[in-house]
Order: structure tokens, then sequence, then C-alpha cells
């Protein structure tokens, strides 16, 4: 686990690996997005130094790295782009350091695989409508009631490490 | 208290809050549900999920040359966090997303009252839409009112009802266009509620018309 090496080892070549896949990605999500290209790299530089200090938060129960590193460079467009506060839900309790779970870990990533090939075999006005949520501005009563995306397994199996998370507090 | 939720987000507010687009006012409404509610935190993971999976299969743009040590020259600048992953849930009537934006829980909030016993705090968000907290005492009504726009109601502490429906702390009702309603708090307990509007609402009987650009409801 990369961003494991990140958060325990301060591992530079782990992070190059890290930032390799995910800088360029970052920025195309910033371009499209609506930013130019200096605030777009700027953007994702921060980005990415937010990864290297934010690794200790990071949790593979509840999130892919893919996942985890686009709710970071979301806000950072929130914040930057549209000069808002970012309300965040209050978090839920940690236990007591443990090591995440190393199968739930597995587990949801292959269901965030699964939500992928997903998304790839829709028809392509559907999937149309997604990106322009996600990287334009549709207004939430643009976006459908339904998405008509299965997000029922990913959804049972976050809950399901949510559930647990909880249990160990209790 | 999150088993008893029956009134959640839809997904159309799930995705525009995953993808950053509602207006503070509403992500604030969004945070805060999901800050009493497990259902829709899982959703919003899922939502999340498609995010970053878009994110990840978007075509490559090469950063520009020199950006890695840029970032580390970034990360060498700032001491590294000390921030600890132990939060600790908060206690009080407001979820912390809300107490975020009063300065603390119920005691701190500054009420102006509307009238016939009902009170409210306006929170200071972005204009394009408005968030208040209301206070509405034990069995009194809210005025009757219809929307242009859509308007959401989180219950924070008691209960009301309105012709839709019931709703229990936790619950958040989603109102369009086509809702005229009375919202009636139920007699047990004071109902505190956080709404969020993004056109002003419209009232049907005068006195609150006349009073509307004054109280900003």
């Amino acid at each position: 686990m990369l961003i494991a090496r990140v958060r325990d080892d301060q591992d530079k070549a782990a992070f190059r690996v890290v930032f390799d896949h995910f800088a360029p990605r970052v920025r195309a999500f910033l371009l499209r997005s609506g930013a130019n290209a200096s605030l777009a790299e700027e953007c994702t530089q921060e980005v990415m130094a937010t990864l290297w200090h934010k690794a200790h938060l990071f949790d593979p129960t509840r999130a892919s790295a893919a996942t985890w590193i686009f709710t970071i460079a979301r806000n950072r467009k929130i914040d930057a782009f549209r000069k808002q506060r970012r309300p965040e839900p209050e978090d839920l309790p940690w236990g007591p350091q443990e090591e995440p779970d190393q199968a739930d870990a597995l587990a949801l990533q292959q269901e965030s695989e699964k939500l992928v090939e997903a998304i790839a075999s829709l028809p392509a006005k559907q999937k149309e409508l997604i990106e322009k949520a996600y990287f334009g501005d549709l207004s939430h009563s643009e976006i459908a009631e339904q998405t008509g995306l299965p997000l029922g397994t990913i959804k049972s199996r976050i809950r399901l490490a949510l559930d647990r998370l909880r249990h160990a507090m209790s | 208290m999150t088993e008893m939720i029956k009134h959640h987000l839809n997904d159309g507010l799930l995705m525009a809050y995953s993808a950053g687009t509602l207006p503070e006012a509403f992500s604030l409404t969004v945070a805060a549900h999901i800050s009493m509610c497990d259902e829709c935190r899982a959703r919003l993971g899922a939502f999340d999920t498609i995010g970053g999976a878009l994110m990840d299969e978007t075509v490559d743009v090469a950063v520009s040359e020199g950006s890695f040590e840029a970032t580390m020259a970034r990360i060498n600048d700032v001491p590294a966090a000390t921030e600890s992953p132990a939060a600790i849930r908060s206690k009080g009537v407001l979820p912390k997303p809300v107490q975020d934006y009063v300065g603390g829980d119920l005691d701190a909030v500054k009420w102006r009252s509307v009238g016939m016993g009902v009170k409210q705090a306006i929170l200071p968000t972005s204009k394009k839409a408005t968030a208040r907290l209301l206070y509405i005492p034990a069995g009194a009504a809210v005025p009757d009112h219809g929307h242009r726009g859509t308007e959401l109601t989180l219950v924070l502490q008691g209960a009301f009802a309105d012709e839709v429906d019931h709703f229990g702390a936790g619950d958040i009702e989603i109102a369009n266009e086509e809702v005229d309603h009375t919202p009636v708090a139920d007699i047990g307990a004071d109902c505190i509620c956080l709404a969020a509007t993004d056109a002003p609402l419209r009232f049907r009987s005068l006195i609150p018309r006349i009073a509307q650009p004054f109280l900003r409801i």
C-alpha cells in the first residue's frame, strides 16, 4: 500500500509513484472544472501536498485511493474557484488506531472496480450527464433523481465499514 | 437515532454535494444530515467513489516540468501535521458542521423573533442560498408558505408535521415549488430545524408577506 508507506515512512519513492499516477488526473479534473492552466497546476501541487500531510487520515476500508484524492481535489476546487466554505459532515469517531483490515480494504477495492466498469458500460447519454454533474456546474435539480447507477453493493460495503467502526468504539 | 430516520437525502442532492456544486447553505444542510445519518453517509461514499472513478479515467494531461519538485518544496514548507484522527463526536443538539457556523451549540445561537413564538437565526453562507435555524415552540406553526425553488428542512430536535408527512429528529424534508405547507411542531418538545432555501419563501397571508423583506424569511 503506497499511501501507507507515505504515511509511515515518509517514503518519497512511494509518493513519487502516487504523484505520477494521480497528479496528471487531478490537474485534468481541475482543468475540466474550469481552472486555467496556472491555477490548475498550483491547485494540483496543493492537493498532492495535502495527500502527503494527511496520509494518516486515509482509511482504505472506507474509500479507495482514487476516491480519497478526488475528495481532496474537489474541496480544493470549491475553496479556490468558488470561494466558498465546504461544510463537512462530522467525522465518525475513530477506534484506537487499529490497522485497517486487509480483507475489508481489498473488498472495497473490488467494489470500486465494479463501479468503474458499470460507469464505463453506461449508455453515452447517461454517462455524459454524470460527467457534467461532476465536472461542470449542473445544478442539483438538473441532476435526475435516478442516476441509474448500481450503487447498492458499494454502499453496503461502506456501510459495513462504518458499522464496524461504530462497533469498535462502543 | 440514526436507525429511526425515515426521510433521507435524494440522489440528486448527494451527487451534487459529492461533486461540490451545491450552494453553501445546501452543503451545510446536507453535511448536517449526514452527520446524523449513516445510511446517507454510506450513499455519499458511493457517490464519492463515482467521482474518484471519473477522475481516475480522465485522459492524462501532463503536469508541468518540475511539478514534483515544487510539490516536495511545498511539503517541506509546512511542518508535519499534528492533527489526530481521534475525532470525538460532539455533544449537543447541533451537529458539528452547524456548530462551526454558529460558533457553539444551541446556547450560542442569536435568535430573532419572527412572531407567534417562532424564532430564527440566519447563518453566514454565500448569497446564492440562505441557511437558517428555526425555533418552533411545541405545538406552534410556521406560517403557511410555498416555495419558488427548493427548501430543505432538517429536524435537529423535536418533530414537526405538515401536509406531507411527519418529520422527527434527523429527518430531512425536500420541498419544491409544488409544496405549500404549514409545518406544526409536535406537542412534546420545542422543535429546532435547519432550513436552506435557494429562493425567498412565499407566504399565503398578508402580514408575513409585508414583514418578509425585513425578516429575510
